[in-house]
């Protein structure tokens, strides 16, 4: 722990929370619970068929990391550490129910070759070509009630949920849970590229439906 | 690198890659020169900051309250042992 070489340093704060979980804290326990269980449950959905089977692979994680709290060293963060004990278990699940690995095989490739935007909306030959023939508008103008109001927000959620699974989990990982390109790299065992890849389609067709939503409304 | 502008249907493929940092210096500058004349890529752009602002107002699917209660109850014992 004192090793002078490591460049390792855990999150501020994390100490105390390691500290206070072998001390047997119930609190500290139930806000861990409470802040991971969300993301925990979206990364087991993606390795196996349902969402009650993802419910017990979350379980059977906290048990894993109630019984393997007391030889945590604490050389990674206790989120990363929380979420490989998670996805060991879900994988073997997912093995187990005969599903094949999402990422490698078929993850990686969910969405290629799917235009952000539809190309009817480009121009296709002239000097213009590949430019907007109906640009986007601006949505900032919007009433501030409409654009950010619940119905609004429930669009969104519909979007997420239609998604194909490895891109619904990236995009609830980055952009509903606010999690770093590298935690969902780490967690998911992706490429950076592929990472990207699946954000930037999930994105775009969210991004889509709310037009669809929202523009509607505008006219 | 070419000369060649960046088109909006080109612009829309890489706002992504424009928004995690991941565009080379060249690209980078191009695309900020293009949505700087590009009203309809502006306005895409923002469209996607809009988006994301909104997903992290989405909330998620949480575990059962039993199956937390069973956990605490689990973390309990294990404290006893």
């Amino acid at each position: 722990m004192d090793a002078p070489e490591t460049r390792y340093a855990p999150p501020p704060g994390q100490a105390a929370i390691v500290e206070a979980l072998k001390r047997g804290d119930e609190r500290t326990f139930s806000d861990l619970v409470a802040e991971f269980s969300p993301s925990m449950l979206r990364v087991a959905r993606t390795y196996v068929s349902s969402r009650a089977v993802a419910e017990e692979v979350v379980q059977e994680a906290w048990l894993g990391v109630i019984s393997g709290i007391g030889r945590f060293e604490g050389r990674s963060a206790l989120k990363t550490w929380i979420f490989r004990i998670l996805t060991n278990i879900a994988k073997t699940r997912g093995e187990r129910e005969g599903r094949s690995v999402p990422f490698s095989s078929v993850g990686g490739r969910e969405g290629e070759g799917e235009a952000a935007v539809d190309p009817d909306r480009f121009l296709d030959a002239g000097r213009w070509a590949g430019h907007w023939t109906s640009a986007p508008s601006r949505w900032p103008e919007l009433p501030e009630e409409q654009l950010v109001g619940r119905e609004t927000v429930g669009v969104v959620e519909a979007a997420i949920a239609a998604l194909p699974e490895v891109q619904r989990t990236v995009i609830t990982l980055r952009d509903v849970e606010g999690w770093s390109s590298e935690e969902v790299r780490n967690a998911l065992d992706l490429s950076e590229t592929n990472q990207r890849v699946l954000l930037h389609r999930a994105r775009s067709k969210v991004r889509k439906s709310l037009e669809g939503y929202l523009d509607g409304v505008q006219t | 690198m070419s000369d060649q502008q960046l088109t909006c249907e080109e612009l829309v493929e890489i706002v992504t890659e424009y928004l995690e940092g991941g565009l080379s210096d060249a690209k980078r500058e191009r695309f900020e020169e293009h949505v700087v004349v590009c009203s309809g890529c502006a306005n895409y752009l923002d469209q996607i900051r809009i988006t994301i602002e909104l997903a992290g107002r989405v909330t998620v699917d949480d575990l059962m309250e039993e199956s937390k209660i069973e956990l605490l109850a689990a973390f309990r014992d294990w404290r006893r042992e």
